[in-house]
């Protein structure tokens, strides 16, 4: 088996009895190919990537979600990013490649950030393309791919799956970004932020979404301690990992007698619980999920790139927000807000967080108008690398 | 329409407004074309908004024969209200570097999943892979061998094994590019076949590969081996082009600003001043930089990218040990290599031997469910620099201890532990 070269595979039509009748379960190792790995990246690559590959010399945001890319060969490819939903049935794949297959050669691709990316090499195509774009609807009356997520503005929300697919969120996830999303699109497709506003969405503390180091991180959170299950946990864990699991040693070994019979069993020490959720990740008998407890925590600050000062994680500033499906409004407005007060008073290039580390943290919630908790001062490992040692800070409403 | 019975949906419904593509009505359209999946979990996602809980069961396993990964199981709560979505696992698909596609292979991948599975996807996981959500157990098997058969693709990576790795667009369309993010990426994943799809480490392992410090793929945050592009000559520079930024002819950073009057571009103000290394003057009408006192931010090339291009002296900064904060709080990915070549020629060698002892250690000293940042933390820095075979350099380290608490060995000090108490007390009485 070659993946470097799946054209003549892909070239035949799809069979879609072949797998019942190469797979035998009473023989499962006949007719198996495994460990082949992803197929070459090359042989998806435009015509106009492969010849200039190594050799791109510049780019240009021409406007809003089109860049223009010049290679040391006098070639030009225009990129044309569009936004994306990121949860997409098989009917918008269809449709993306049909738009590939229009206006750019069958080839399409996706960023790190959800969006796809078409290329097209001349500007009358790339016209063509934008004016097809615009005009592309789902019923209700949303765009299906938005044009824009370039330079000082926002791109799409990096996310995870929330309630659509996972068993161990706090908050939904693309109803979230569809509801933030949809407040800030003026800012999806236009560079009018001081620098670009990366936003992500975590649906728990597990943070597939990585939302750790965002500008703007919405982060679902749990606030009751797990239940336990004591007639069904030692039949669907063991109890040596459901303790080892908690990095505060807050659960215990437990005997319990039910019906007449003891059973072994943890017991928590609610107390000491942070909610991390970790406990349950471990244990299926140890569920946290609670419609009222659960909600969303905003952290904002954090950057990825080296670009003037070094990466630097999100920090909590509002601990708590509770769930309201379907718009989720609060939430919206706490980010919207947010976002709007770094617009005005941060520096061109600055990032939220560098911007907030100018001004001062103190100044950052007064600013924004957000009450400062004892919530957002750190009590977990390497606490004190976060408390003021210096007589220097700002006067600010706190201390009036 | 199908036969297909739609549920009473009336807060997820709401989600079809606005102008944000809209998942909610793409997934009802699929749905309402004859797919009753699609409609059961808007069903499942509309009791979830009322109760304000997940209705998705904890895990199962399950997968296909020889591979400990690739397959999540995902079963519903509600089963008897959503019977299309009883038994819903996902399916991660390795993607190819950097994401390109055709639309062949994306149309095979869809006549797939319509056949065998529900339509639904994530393009794609934060992982990198593309996410079929929601296929029953029985399909399993032939999913993997029209994957493997029809369309030459293989699973990705998921539980305690080496997750798949990514990269951002590299060389393919990006001119700040120092390393071939795709070619290594590929060869990581093709190298590591086995540690992919069998697990038989500690935890998840993650790669991913960026063509320089700007890391698009944010490695430096989400990585346990983050590739970073760099460059140790000096930074070329096109002083026509430093004059047409300093006139207005071209935009700053390539037209990142254009929807609001930052005012004419200054470059003393806009990049100069805000160098963080403060290595860059203008000198007769020229830009002049201190390359050795230049720490390659990237802020200087972003903004003008007509006029600066990292040198050609080009390799890698290796860190290592980034993760979100499950269990011991969010770590950054910590400096281990500050240059290294990376040869296609001789397949990577010099990465893959690190790497090798990097796995040894860990594989050897961590505990279930410990991360590589979380071994180091607990065994420290200077544990890792002994079994990666590293140097000790000021570069690994924000600033040096504080604290005089040193782990002195017994062979660094003359005459070794060995003392007798009563020769201590002939000097000094009790």
């Amino acid at each position: 088996m070659d993946n470097t070269n799946i054209a003549e595979l892909l070239a035949k039509p799809y069979d879609p009895e072949l797998a019942e009748k190469l797979y035998d379960p009473k023989k499962p190792m006949e007719n198996r190919i495994t460990d082949i790995g992803p197929p070459h990246y090359e042989q998806f690559f435009p015509p106009i990537i492969k010849k200039n590959y190594g050799k791109w010399k510049s780019h240009e945001i021409i406007q809003p979600g089109v860049i223009k890319y010049v290679s040391e060969t006098g070639d030009v490819c225009y990129a044309v990013r569009c936004g994306s939903a990121r949860l997409i049935t098989t009917d918008t794949i269809r449709e993306i490649c049909e738009i590939a297959d229009k206006y750019c050669e069958g080839y399409v691709r996706w960023t790190t950030r959800n969006n796809v990316e078409f290329h097209v090499t001349d500007e009358e195509t790339l016209k063509a393309l934008l004016d097809d774009l615009k005009g592309r609807k789902y019923p209700g009356g949303s765009y299906k791919f938005p044009v824009g997520g370039t330079g000082a503005g926002i791109t799409n929300i990096v996310h995870t799956q929330g309630w659509v697919h996972c068993h161990t969120p706090a908050i939904d996830a693309s109803g979230v970004v569809k509801a933030v999303m949809d407040e800030l699109f003026d800012y999806f497709g236009s560079h009018k932020l001081p620098a670009q506003v990366r936003i992500a969405l975590a649906c728990c503390l597990n943070m597939c979404g990585a939302v750790h180091c965002s500008d703007i991180a919405i982060l679902g959170i749990h606030r009751k301690p797990p239940l336990v299950e004591d007639e069904r946990i030692t039949g669907v864990c063991e109890i040596p990992l459901a303790v080892a699991a908690c990095p505060l040693g807050a659960i215990k070994p437990a005997t319990v007698e039910i019906n007449g019979e003891k059973k072994k069993t943890v017991r928590v020490n609610e107390n000491r619980c942070m909610f991390c959720g970790n406990c349950y990740t471990m244990c299926p008998a140890m569920p946290l999920a609670d419609g009222e407890g659960d909600g969303i925590a905003i952290l904002v600050g954090g950057k990825i790139s080296n670009r003037l000062s070094a990466p630097k994680f999100s920090k909590l500033v509002i601990p708590y927000i509770p769930n309201e499906p379907p718009r989720w409004p609060s939430a919206v407005k706490a980010v919207k807000n947010i976002l709007e007060k770094y617009a005005e008073g941060a520096n061109k290039y600055e990032r939220v967080g560098e911007w907030a580390e100018r001004i001062g943290w103190e100044r950052f919630f007064e600013v924004c108008d957000i009450p400062f908790t004892e919530k957002s001062i750190d009590d977990y490992r390497l606490a004190y690398d976060t408390y003021r040692t210096t007589t220097q800070f700002k006067w600010t409403v706190h201390t009036d | 329409m199908a036969d297909v019975k739609k549920h009473d949906t009336p807060m997820v419904d709401d989600l079809k407004s606005g102008p944000w593509p809209s998942f909610a009505d793409d997934i009802e359209q699929k749905g309402l074309n004859g797919k009753q999946a699609c409609l059961d979990l808007l069903g499942q996602l509309e009791l979830s908004y009322k109760h304000k809980e997940t209705h998705w069961k904890h895990g199962g396993i399950v997968g296909v024969f020889g591979y400990g990964g690739g397959v999540i199981g995902r079963y519903s709560d509600s089963p008897e209200q959503f019977p299309a979505i009883a038994h819903f696992h996902t399916v991660r698909v390795n993607q190819p570097a950097s994401k390109f596609y055709t639309s062949a292979f994306l149309r095979k991948l869809c006549e797939i999943w319509d056949h065998r599975g529900s339509g639904m996807t994530n393009f794609h996981g934060s992982t990198g892979d593309m996410v079929l959500l929601g296929t029953t157990t029985d399909q399993l098997e032939p999913i993997f061998f029209d994957l493997t058969h029809q369309m030459g693709a293989d699973l990705g990576g998921s539980g305690s094994n080496l997750r798949t790795p990514s990269c951002c667009v590299g060389k393919a369309r990006c001119e700040w590019a120092c390393i071939d993010t795709q070619d290594i990426c590929y060869n990581l994943t093709m190298t590591y076949q086995d540690e992919l799809h069998r697990p038989a480490f500690p935890y998840k392992f993650k790669f991913k590969v960026s063509g320089c410090p700007n890391d698009c793929v944010a490695a430096i945050a989400r990585s346990d081996c983050a590739i970073i592009g760099t460059w140790r000559d000096d930074i070329r520079i096109d002083q026509e082009a430093v004059k047409a930024y300093v006139g207005g002819e071209l935009k700053p950073n390539a037209g990142a600003h254009s929807d609001r009057d930052w005012g004419p571009f200054d470059i003393q103000k806009e990049v100069i001043d805000l160098c963080p290394a403060n290595c860059m003057w203008m000198e007769d009408g020229e830009l002049k930089i201190d390359n050795r006192e230049c720490t390659r931010c990237m802020h200087c090339i972003n903004v003008m990218p007509e006029a600066l291009r990292p040198g050609t002296d080009t390799g890698a900064t290796i860190l290592v040990g980034a993760k979100a904060p499950i269990l011991e709080g969010a770590q950054l990915a910590t400096l281990a290599i500050p240059f290294i070549k990376l040869n296609k020629d001789d397949d990577y060698e010099n990465l893959k031997d690190f790497v090798d002892k990097c796995w040894d250690w860990w594989m050897e000293e961590g505990k279930n469910r410990e991360r590589f940042g979380e071994l180091i933390q607990r065994q420290s820095l200077q544990e890792f620099i002994r079994r990666a075979e590293l140097k000790p350099i000021p570069q690994m380290v924000k600033e040096p201890r504080s604290n005089p608490y040193v782990f002195w060995s017994e062979d660094e000090v003359p005459g070794g532990w060995k003392r007798d108490v009563k020769e201590f007390r002939a000097r000094h009485a009790a």
